[in-house]
């Protein structure tokens, strides 16, 4: 009974493929099978989260959030939906028409596609690539483009401040992102998610053997998880947002569904940095116990990921913005250090025979650079009373 | 030559020549970015996942950015004036076609156009990453003090102007 619940969509897949005949039908027909389970899913995700967003949001700042649609205002999204396809999309009249068009559609394709390599659940990865995390971040490198193309088409000050923000921002954070999850290809041996989850399958104790319980791990997962909500464009990090100060940054001429679309990507980005933060350090689609076993694969998959989700919207309601300087010294001064840092760490730990000695070496490797780097960034500032250079 | 070969080297060799023949600079970068994406379809078409893979991350999500931003920087991004096309054009597109020529006919006749083709050999990751901490650590290891060097040059050239304006 589990086993078949595990495996339900995997096998109604084939059952789908099998009614067509066979030859090359058949492989096209698998092919958009998937793809249109990813969007469908995904979309739906999105859907369902933008109003837990809000409601999550609305919860932490004491006031209801959305409660008028459908029951407890769960439907909002229905009808934020509806408004955005029948709202009047509005192109300035400098904006660089064609530019202005397709970057929506640049900025939501590369983020759909990383999705692709996500194993959902036991085999259920739509592609199985050798490769599979380098193509994450190299067609997930892709939206950065799309952000500045937004932005200067617009022909706003504010757009093209945003862009630049943004694309400062993600080239940054792209360099310890990658370099955070470098400590697990190197101990698993293989660039593909699927051999990355499979070597994370086993239990130790009452403990699964999930990278994020080891030393490296832990501070590879924090260092990625940070990377990739400033990967995202998320608060702390939502600069190139940052309503107080450019508006809405390089997406501030679109209306309508374009704008919707860069929501959608902006989820989808969250979506795929969550996923693959469950599936290099949390085990992907294993359960935390082995009892626990009888839940289906795909469900512990997504709980993760929309626990992260859920994450970010906590961070979203209590933390406040970063400043540039702030932003930039974190990226160079501390994540890359300890990025660095924690790869020498991973190899220790691959080197070293398992035991007691492994973990205290490679937990001094981590916590002593962690306390140095912290205490010597934070004796380089000079804290004290505000002062304003203009306001006073 | 089959069909998705055909359409993918249409839409690099029409991404290229827009990148050299629009008005608007950014327009040629964002078109070259197309030529660069459409290279990296070729090289995943012959079953090259790394080097395709490699080719999107360091030229679109790195090179193309560092082309757009010195673009913006330098000229602002206004198409020019005057037409884009050289004076002497003529000359230069015959001086082309020569070389071209001449490229064609000595690889036509060159030993690497009647070589048998080699057996299909699966090249993975892994035996890329093996080959290059192996048979190939000394150039890996150069190009990496070659651009440490870089690096470094990069952040002197800035702190120096720091210290100037001070």
């Amino acid at each position: 009974m589990a086993e078949s619940l595990d495996q339900v969509f995997v096998n109604l897949k084939h059952w789908l493929v099998a009614l067509l005949p066979p030859g090359n039908l058949q492989s096209w027909a698998s092919l958009i099978i998937s793809v249109a389970a990813i969007l469908v899913v995904f979309a739906t995700l999105f859907a369902i989260t933008t109003v837990l967003e809000r409601k999550g949001l609305g919860r932490i700042q004491n006031r209801y959030g959305p409660n008028r649609v459908g029951p407890f205002g769960f439907l909002q999204f229905v009808a934020d939906g509806i408004k955005s396809l029948i709202k009047e999309d509005l192109v300035p009249r400098a904006a660089d028409k064609v530019v202005h068009f397709l970057a929506p559609i640049a900025m939501l394709v590369p983020l759909a596609l990383t999705l692709a390599v996500l194993p959902c659940g036991r085999n259920m990865a739509a592609l199985e690539l050798d490769a599979g995390l380098l193509y994450f971040f190299a067609v997930g490198a892709g939206a950065e483009l799309a952000v500045f193309m937004a932005g200067w088409s617009s022909r706003n000050k504010y757009s093209l401040f945003g862009a630049m923000r943004a694309i400062a921002q993600m080239v940054s954070y792209e360099v310890p992102l990658i370099l955070s999850a470098v400590t697990v290809i190197m101990l698993v041996g293989s660039l593909s998610p699927v051999k990355i989850v499979e070597a994370q399958q086993t239990y130790h104790g009452w403990l699964p053997d999930w990278f994020v319980f080891t030393p490296w791990g832990l501070a590879g997962f924090l260092l990625f998880i940070i990377a990739a909500t400033a990967e995202s464009n998320r608060s702390p990090f939502d600069l190139p947002e940052g309503e107080s100060e450019i508006i809405a940054g390089y997406f501030i001429e679109y209306s309508g569904f374009k704008f919707a679309i860069f929501f959608m990507a902006e989820y989808f980005g969250m979506f795929a940095a969550g996923g693959m933060a469950a599936t290099l350090f949390l085990g992907g689609y294993a359960a935390p116990a082995a009892w626990l076993g009888f839940i289906p694969s795909w469900a512990w998959f997504f709980a993760k990921m929309m626990g992260f989700i859920f994450f970010l919207i906590w961070l979203r309601g209590t933390l406040p913005r970063l400043r540039q300087d702030q932003l930039m010294n974190f990226a160079w001064k501390f994540m890359l250090p300890m990025a660095l840092i924690n790869i020498v760490a991973a190899a220790m730990w691959h080197f070293m025979p398992p035991g007691l000695p492994r973990w205290l070496v490679c937990s001094a490797f981590v916590v002593g650079p962690y306390l140095l780097l912290g205490r010597g960034l934070f004796g380089q500032q000079k804290l004290g009373k505000r002062v304003y250079r203009y306001a006073d | 030559m089959t069909l998705p070969f055909l359409i993918v080297a249409a839409l690099t060799i029409a991404a290229a020549v827009a990148a050299m023949t629009l008005r608007n600079l950014v327009h040629c970068s964002l078109a070259l970015v197309g030529a660069f994406v459409g290279l990296a379809a070729a090289y995943l078409q012959l079953d090259a996942q790394f080097v395709g893979f490699a080719q999107v991350l360091v030229y679109v999500g790195a090179v193309a950015i560092l082309i757009v931003f010195a673009v913006l920087l330098t000229r602002g991004g206004e198409a020019p004036a005057g037409t884009v096309f050289s004076s002497s054009w003529k000359w230069g597109a015959l001086v082309a076609a020569v070389v071209f020529g001449l490229l064609a006919w000595a690889i036509k006749n060159s030993f690497a156009s009647d070589r048998r083709p080699t057996p299909q050999v699966e090249a993975t990751v892994k035996q890329i990453g093996e080959a290059l901490m192996t048979k190939f650590v000394l150039p890996l290891e150069v190009i990496g003090l070659l651009l440490t060097a870089a690096l470094i040059g990069a952040v002197i050239i800035a702190m120096r102007d720091e210290a100037k304006s001070k």
